[in-house]
């Protein structure tokens, strides 16, 4: 199978006033293109660091992230932008829907940034795939957690990604809805054949997954492929 | 540019659940371009106007215009232009009218020839301008006839001569009307004037020539070719073109202008405080949506461009509303200031004044709103995983140092347009800049102090508003820059327009002389006298004056000195016709401040005059200078001994040049006498005596003047209210939009706390705290700029004396303190009478 995510000697260092705070160190893994990836690990073990990393959204201090082929190390902050649009699906623990916008036009954000001509038909089709068909119009505001997280999901595959990225799913929702969601995304995860990377504490949703990676003080303590008990 | 219809979409789909917290944002900027516009509109349509009326205004193509006849050899030199002549002689003189035995002090005017070429001099009946020479009538002001009811056929005693009213003169001609209040214009042919005897050595009688010229002779070019402008010049006539009239014009109201700018251009400048200090607040609302964006893949350069058309479609929007309000502002300023103008200003609307609206206002708007907006192009999209502070908003970013480049250019450049003056224009600026420097100075000083000297000890409300000022997401920066920059410039404003008043209000004393008799022969002194302690009225001053003219100083001649190096602002003390006394003391007005003074000579002895400080600084001359002076033919050495300053607020009379005793006692001269009636009853007695008995005495009621004066002191002053209020109007609205859009800042926090069990007093007390602090701290430091600010201003600018009324500004610093914790405590309200989670739902989405 064909590599869609590689990390090789990866660490992060921060600055905290004149201290220095490893919180990622030496960090290597790849990831095929259909895997489903669980991330686990304490609080503060560099679980949500990576992530960002490993979506180009922070740059690392050393280290190298391979994103569909190519490092984005040496990308600019458009070029990374443009990566994340073309090939990168998210979903976040607070959801992360712009206020001001409607669901439906929430959704429509990655394809129109695309230049995507009938969006809006698209997307109508995945809300109402997300069972959100009679909510279009509804602002964020307007709609439940699970609602919300429903509505990010439906943003996350608007754009037919080569890989999604996801931090704490269901960590914002009750078990029953979370519940929901989980197979909300495995289910278009799918249909859609994409790359699933879940950070997460819940390790019931990483028994889900086929492959764990368990950090500790910012190592990989533990990196393991595993029978798939529900996919 | 790539996907620019979507990036316009997402900007309007973002805006519309933001217009609320954009209202105010446009509302300032309204304000700002109304302001601005009406003002600008207003001038270019006076100054279009002086264009067009300058012709009939100046009545001829060209005047000439001097204390004396014109000589021989001048009459021969204005006969080279071809065509017809007028002359106009002018005096102020008092009349008698027999149907009432009242006297009234008048400005006689009479013409020989056709003047005024151009317009025409407007009476009742229309045709009595045309036939009043030829009865040997006078033609009467209007509101004289009205006042001592007299009727066309009455007559009116001028000098020694009374002479029939065939008309009643409803517009007095060619003159700023300023005067005519107190002296009414009565017009009578040449041969009358004669008559009446009042032409005498001494009289202050003005001889005006007037030309036309046919088409397409250029006035201008004559009078500056073959020296002829000189030739006139050096024998104390000035002559008048088109040309020069038009220039005259627009000085004499380019103060005003200059004014009006200002407030045109304060509020302009409080709208963009307004547009920064909102739009600020705005992006840093909006921040987490565009981490969001940014995440999905949306360019830096992208989010950007979604808040600029936000931004800039909407200033449009409101700087278009600004000009359409502005332009219909021009039905109303005109009936404002008709009265303080010379004729009626046309209503129309000013192209001109609408374009520099739409320019400046877009401009400026768009250059104020980006210093926060180009900071969206480095927002983070970790901050969708991460909720960091705004240390991605700090102003390391080069551009943004840019645009604060182009925002000073772009100002001086505005400021230019509007006053024509670069020093003003590089003034205000700087003035901007340091108090801006002094305020975000201040506000960083504050921080740290609440840092540092935190109060550990004391009350969680009181810890809780002070951590307030410091912590992330604090206010302090942003509302101290705006609310002090709004008190400095309000205030600056309030402490001007009081200075202005309270300068004019101080001529208007109650124990000022208000009674001024001139013109009385040396014979005449000693019955004036008595008929004066006949009516129980002090004599307060009796000066005798007598006319002479420089002839040499520093031991060169007039003529050398204006051939040589005398500059046009030097020529006035050369060539006026000085008007002299003497006196062995000082008045109180006047102050020594260089030399001795020398009240008394003996005959024989060198003479020591004393010069006041302002015509002495005009020649050039100081102590112990040579002046040689022409006293009707008799030439009189002197030496400078003392300079004066003298108060000219003073209702006395005041001497550029003071002789000592024992010199010009034998002189020809004439006096004037100073004095004080109780009423206006004594003062007609007084009067009707003074000028039955002499003719050729003039009584001069001060207490008219200054009412007169104070009349349209009071109409300057209510246009400079309606102005300023302006201005007042729109710094308010900002300091309301920086204020109530911070409660967007507080939110969160407020709510949180509510959440952990907050009560209601508690959660005003907090914010009663940092909102007085910065309300208290902000006004200070904007009441010190203004009152350093207003100081320059008055001392450089206006030349006003500068005095404080602290009361007032103490008003100020308290309704500012008030104002801002009030809306502090206003935008608290939701928070405490709602439940956390429907605030935060409506606030906060």
């Amino acid at each position: 199978m064909d590599k869609i995510l590689e990390v090789k000697d990866l660490s992060k260092i921060y600055k905290s006033g004149s201290r220095d705070l490893e919180v990622l160190r030496n960090i290597n893994f790849t990831v095929h293109q259909g895997d489903i990836v669980s991330i686990v690990g304490p609080s503060g073990s560099g679980k949500t660091t990576l992530l960002g990393l490993c979506a180009g959204l922070d740059a690392p201090s050393s280290g190298e992230v391979i994103l569909h082929n190519q490092s984005i190390g040496g990308l600019s902050e458009n070029d990374k932008a443009q990566l994340r649009n073309k090939y990168v699906g998210f979903v976040f623990q607070n959801f992360q829907l712009i206020p001001t916008l409607t669901a439906i036009e929430n959704v429509m954000i990655p394809l129109e940034l695309l230049g995507v001509k009938n969006a809006q038909s698209q997307c109508e089709s995945l809300l109402d795939r997300v069972g959100l068909g009679d909510r279009m119009t509804h602002y964020p505001s307007q709609l439940s957690g699970g609602e919300q997280q429903r509505v990010s999901i439906a943003r996350a595959f608007s754009n037919n990604p080569k890989i999604l990225f996801a931090d704490e799913p269901t960590g914002n929702l009750d078990d029953e809805t979370g519940m929901k969601i989980e197979h909300l995304l495995f289910e278009l995860n799918k249909e859609q054949g994409t790359t699933l990377v879940v950070v997460t504490h819940d390790l019931e949703l990483a028994n889900k997954t086929n492959r764990t990676i368990r950090l500790k003080g910012g190592q990989i303590i533990l990196d393991q492929v595993q029978n798939v008990v529900n996919s | 540019m790539e996907n620019f219809g979507y990036l316009l979409k997402t900007a309007f789909r973002d805006s519309r659940k933001n217009w609320s917290k954009l209202f105010l944002f446009m509302s300032s900027i309204v304000l700002g371009i109304t302001a601005l516009v009406a003002i600008n509109s207003f001038n270019y349509n006076l100054v279009k106007d002086i264009d067009e009326q300058s012709k009939s205004l100046l009545g001829a193509d060209l005047r000439v215009e001097g204390q004396s006849p014109l000589p021989a050899e001048l009459h021969q030199v204005l006969d080279s232009l071809e065509g017809p002549k007028a002359t106009q002689l002018e005096l102020f003189s008092m009349a008698l009218i027999p149907k009432t035995e009242e006297t009234q002090f008048v400005r006689i005017r009479a013409i020989e020839g056709n003047y005024p070429f151009y317009g025409e001099i407007l009476t009742q009946p229309k045709d009595a301008h045309r036939e009043y020479k030829n009865k040997g009538a006078a033609l009467v002001d209007d509101g004289l006839m009205f006042e001592h009811e007299l009727e066309i056929g009455d007559s009116i005693k001028l000098g020694d001569f009374t002479v029939p009213i065939s008309g009643r003169l409803m517009a007095t001609f060619g003159t700023v009307s300023l005067g005519s209040g107190f002296a009414p214009s009565i017009y009578v042919p040449k041969d009358v004037l004669d008559k009446t005897n009042l032409v005498q050595p001494g009289s202050l009688v003005e001889y005006a020539y007037f030309k036309k010229v046919p088409e397409g002779v250029d006035t201008e070019e004559w009078e500056e070719s073959y020296n002829r402008q000189k030739q006139f010049r050096d024998l104390n006539f000035r002559v008048t073109s088109l040309e020069d009239n038009r220039r005259q014009l627009n000085r004499g109201f380019s103060s005003l202008n200059s004014f009006l700018n200002l407030v045109a251009l304060v509020s302009l400048i409080l709208g963009c405080i307004g547009v920064a200090s909102s739009v600020l607040i705005y992006v840093k609302s909006k921040i987490a949506s565009i981490a969001v964006f940014r995440c999905l893949g949306m360019k830096g350069s992208q989010a950007f461009l979604i808040y600029f058309l936000q931004i800039s479609i909407l200033g449009f929007l409101a700087v278009l509303l600004g000009v359409i309000l502005g332009s219909l502002m021009q039905i109303v300023l005109p009936a404002i200031l008709k009265d303080i103008l010379p004729y009626e200003v046309q209503l129309s609307i000013s192209w001109k004044a609408i374009a520099q609206g739409l320019i400046m206002g877009s401009v400026m708007t768009s250059l104020f709103a980006l210093i926060p907006l180009v900071g969206i192009r480095l927002i983070s999209p970790l901050r969708t995983l991460r909720t960091s502070f705004d240390e991605d908003l700090k102003p390391k970013d080069p551009l943004k140092w840019g645009i604060y480049l182009l925002l000073l250019i772009s100002m001086l450049l505005f400021l230019f347009s509007l006053t024509s003056s670069w020093i003003t224009a590089a003034i205000f600026t700087v003035g901007l800049i340091l108090s801006f420097a002094l305020l975000y100075g201040v506000a960083n000083l504050v921080m740290w102090m609440a840092k540092r000297f935190f109060p550990r000890k004391r009350s969680f409300v009181l810890r809780q508003g002070i951590s307030n000022l410091f912590r992330p997401n604090n206010q302090t920066k942003t509302l101290m820059i705006s609310i002090g920059l709004g008190t400095a410039i309000l205030s600056t404003l309030f402490i001007i327009q009081g200075l202005i008043l309270n300068n004019v209000g101080s001529m208007d004393a109650g124990s000022q002389p208000n009674t001024v008799l001139y013109g009385i022969k040396s014979d005449q002194v000693d019955d004036v006298l008595k008929i004066t302690e006949s009516h129980d009225m002090p004599v307060l001053q009796q000066v005798p004056i007598v006319t002479m003219r420089l002839a040499e100083w520093k031991g060169k001649t007039k003529k050398q000195w204006i051939a040589d190096t005398l500059g046009r602002g030097q020529r006035w003390a050369a060539n006026r016709e000085a008007r002299v006394s003497y006196r062995d003391t000082l008045n109180f007005d006047e102050k020594l401040i260089r030399g001795n003074f020398v009240g008394e000579v003996e005959q024989g002895d060198s003479i020591f005059i004393s010069l006041d400080e302002g015509y002495a600084d005009a020649l050039n001359v100081d102590i112990g200078d040579e002046m040689v002076w022409n006293v009707q033919g008799a030439m009189l050495k002197t030496y400078v001994s003392s300079i004066r300053e003298i108060d000219f607020r003073s209702m006395r009379t005041r001497f550029f040049i003071l002789f000592p005793k024992g010199v010009l006692e034998n002189a020809p001269q004439f006096h004037v006498v100073v004095s004080k009636s109780p009423n206006a009853q004594i003062l007609g007695d007084y009067r009707r005596e003074v000028v039955k008995k002499h003719p050729n005495v003039s009584v001069i009621d001060l207490g008219s003047i200054l009412t007169t004066l104070n009349d349209i002191l009071s109409k300057i002053s209510y246009v400079i209210k309606f102005m300023a209020g302006f201005s007042i109007l729109t710094g308010l609205i900002v300091l309301l939009s920086s204020l109530l859009l911070s409660k967007f800042q507080r939110i969160r926090e407020s709510v949180l706390l509510r959440t952990l069990g907050a009560v209601r007093s508690q959660i005003y007390k907090i914010n009663a705290v940092e909102y007085a602090i910065l309300g208290g701290l902000s006004a200070f430091i904007g009441l010190f700029i203004s009152i350093i600010g207003s100081y320059c201003i008055a001392k450089f600018e206006l030349e006003l004396a500068y005095n404080i009324q602290w009361l007032p500004l103490l008003g100020i610093f308290l309704f500012i303190i008030a104002l801002t914790v009030f809306i502090g405590l206003w935008n608290s309200r939701d928070v405490v009478s709602k439940s956390p989670l429907e605030v935060l739902r409506r606030e906060v989405a």
